[in-house]
């Protein structure tokens, strides 16, 4: 398949799944209602339901599905290992640490930037941690295996924080940082997000050439004129930007960034620069039909995000595994 | 677990609690009055403050001091709290310990192995829960007169408050995750009794479940009753900040929340009754 037709045929796949995020929902609203609602304001509480509900966790179903999908495709090129993913290796839950720590000492409360920052400061120290574990070449045991430690223990802080917090409702959101959801978010978590996924966005994009050169070794990207210590920490910053302002306001949804690339990189001819736009735009279609899913087979129930993707990621994960072990890697 | 009881009086309060949820007209009480009283649930706390004598109540569990839950907070800040747990109340020697049907379930078998008298209460239900457990304490409390004083006191100011106006404006309780309670539930009577009709009922909700966010906009209630807030932050609680909540929470702007006066079926409901009758008149004249 061309390269051109990929990306235009997932951008369609991306802008119909929107749509269908929009029309989709327990209100009951028929299609002409719906877009004179949206695009016309007609019908106040029509105009809050599409306006104030629907359109902003469509935005941010494409908004992190694009950046776990852009993370994982970089981490992966980067480690040269498909199975770096960042809910697998403890990125997300890192993050999620951060973020309820923002909240439960109030600091989000008194500054709304604390959330994404923190949970951003999480993510940050969790991929160099990870890094200086696994090492730049990343062997697929040590990345696991430091992934496993940082993801439990963070976790396990993370529970602790929230059984310890006054709220009575807080232990039971636990389960809300581990799996994920988009349910009755407003565009205040948009904006929250917005500005810090763009700029991951922006870091990532530019490692397209690096990652590319560093499938030739590291000795013939450094020759090739990339600088790979620049290329690192353009990395970290880039997931941890993406991943933390995600984490902030949906919870860590996870096997988005594992299943999506590893779908695509056949597709692309297992260039890692060109997986990076395709596996934003594959990532953004992923997390729009799980929430549509859940909204569809659940209603009314907030089933978590991580639910799906895990259902649809966890198979393909041992997959990997099991083509790993027999690949003698 | 009755049956297997060697102790006579426990069986005769028991039957006494299963006739008085049956709504029996006339109850005996069994015995003399108990000296220890130590009461284990939120609800039979804050009836045993109201109707017991000076002295014979020995302690409240921890949630009646909390504010947020409790309507006798001060109150029962004169008595030491429990935990629910068997050990700590054994060691209090109660001749009666009073726990709700769905309080501590262990610790309440354990004290009944160790031959220590249990009363259960089941949750109010409604308004005419109240009278009934109120009546029901005074027996086992050995306090039938006080109670009795209470009941008639509560039947007169419930129906003074009591309205049937000729429009009803639509209300909606909406708490964290986005529950809602309907009409057969103590807070749905209180609703009824100030002269509300609850949008639960046009959503399809009997008794209590979640509505969604876009279905409570869409059904545009006159009046949204928001449960107080908790200290501390939750996502459940966030909900109640979305902003499309915003114009239906700001139609009447002091509405009053669900706090510790709806929680248990006490005489304090018609203090929750009082504010929404307020809050309706408040919509009257709005309008």
């Amino acid at each position: 398949m061309r390269y051109g037709t990929l990306i235009a045929g997932l951008g369609a796949l991306v802008l119909v799944l929107f749509a269908a995020s929009l029309l989709i929902g327990p209100a009951a609203l028929g299609l002409g209602d719906s877009l004179g609602a949206l695009f016309a304001g007609r019908g106040e509480a029509a105009v809050l339901v599409m306006r104030e509900i629907r359109l902003p966790r469509a935005l941010l179903g494409v908004m992190l599905g694009a950046s776990l999908g852009l993370s994982g495709a970089a981490m992966q090129g980067y480690l040269r290992n498909p199975l770096a993913e960042p809910g697998l290796i403890g990125v997300s839950s890192s993050a999620a640490l951060g973020a309820v720590l923002a909240l439960q000492t109030g600091l989000a409360a008194s500054f709304a930037l604390a959330l994404p920052l923190m949970a951003l400061a999480g993510a940050v120290l969790s991929v160099l941690l990870l890094l200086l574990l696994a090492g730049p070449r990343g062997s697929s045991l040590t990345l696991i295996l430091a992934g496993i430690a940082l993801s439990a223990f963070a976790g396990a802080l993370t529970s602790l924080v929230l059984n310890l917090s006054p709220n009575p409702y807080a232990a039971a959101e636990i389960i809300f940082w581990m799996l994920g959801s988009l349910g009755d978010r407003s565009f205040t978590h948009v904006w929250l997000a917005l500005p810090f996924m763009a700029l991951g966005w922006v870091l990532l994009a530019t490692l397209g050439r690096g990652l590319d050169a560093l499938t030739l070794g590291e000795d013939a990207a450094a020759a090739l004129g990339i600088r790979l210590a620049r290329l690192r920490l353009v990395l970290i910053l880039g997931v941890a930007a993406c991943v933390g302002a995600g984490v902030a306001v949906a919870g860590a949804v996870g096997f988005v960034g594992l299943v999506v690339p590893h779908l695509l990189r056949p597709l692309v001819g297992a260039r890692p620069g060109r997986l990076l736009p395709a596996s934003a735009l594959g990532g953004a279609a992923m997390l729009l039909a799980a929430d549509i899913a859940v909204r569809v087979i659940a209603p009314g129930r907030d089933l978590k995000l991580g639910v799906l993707t895990a259902l649809v990621g966890a198979p393909l994960f041992l997959h990997l595994i099991y083509k790993t072990r027999r690949e003698g890697l | 677990m009755v049956g297997q009881s060697p102790f006579r009086r426990v069986r005769a309060v028991l039957r006494a609690v299963f006739c008085a949820v049956l709504g029996a007209a006339t109850v005996t009480a069994a015995g003399a009055a108990p000296e220890r009283v130590v009461s284990l649930n939120l609800c039979t706390d804050q009836l045993a403050m109201l109707l017991a004598a000076p002295g014979q109540l020995v302690s409240v569990s921890f949630l009646a001091q909390d504010p947020m839950n409790s309507a006798m907070a001060d109150a029962a800040r004169a008595f030491p709290a429990n935990r629910g747990q068997a050990e700590e109340v054994f060691l209090m020697k109660p001749d009666l310990v009073l726990a709700g049907t769905y309080t501590s379930r262990a610790a309440v078998s354990m004290l009944r192995r160790l031959g220590i008298e249990v009363v259960e209460f089941p949750p109010e239900r409604s308004l005419d829960d109240v009278r009934r457990h109120l009546r029901l304490m005074g027996q086992v409390l050995g306090q039938q007169a006080r109670a009795e004083a209470m009941i008639a006191d509560y039947d007169t100011r419930l129906a003074a408050l009591r309205a049937d106006p000729a429009h009803r404006p639509r209300a909606a309780l909406y708490s964290a995750n986005g529950y809602t309670t309907g009409g057969n539930t103590l807070s749905g009577e209180i609703l009824a009794a100030a002269g509300f009709d609850n949008i639960a009922a046009e959503a399809g909700v009997p008794a209590g479940g979640a509505l969604p966010l876009e279905v409570l906009v869409m059904l545009r209630p006159d009046l949204v009753i928001t449960g107080a807030r908790y200290p501390g932050a939750s996502r459940s609680e966030a909900l109640l900040d979305h902003p499309a909540l915003a114009p239906l929470l700001a139609a009447v702007p002091d509405a009053p929340a669900t706090n510790a006066d709806w929680v248990c079926g006490t005489p304090y409901v018609l203090r929750a009754i009082e504010g929404l009758v307020a809050a309706r008149k408040a919509l009257e004249d709005g309008r």
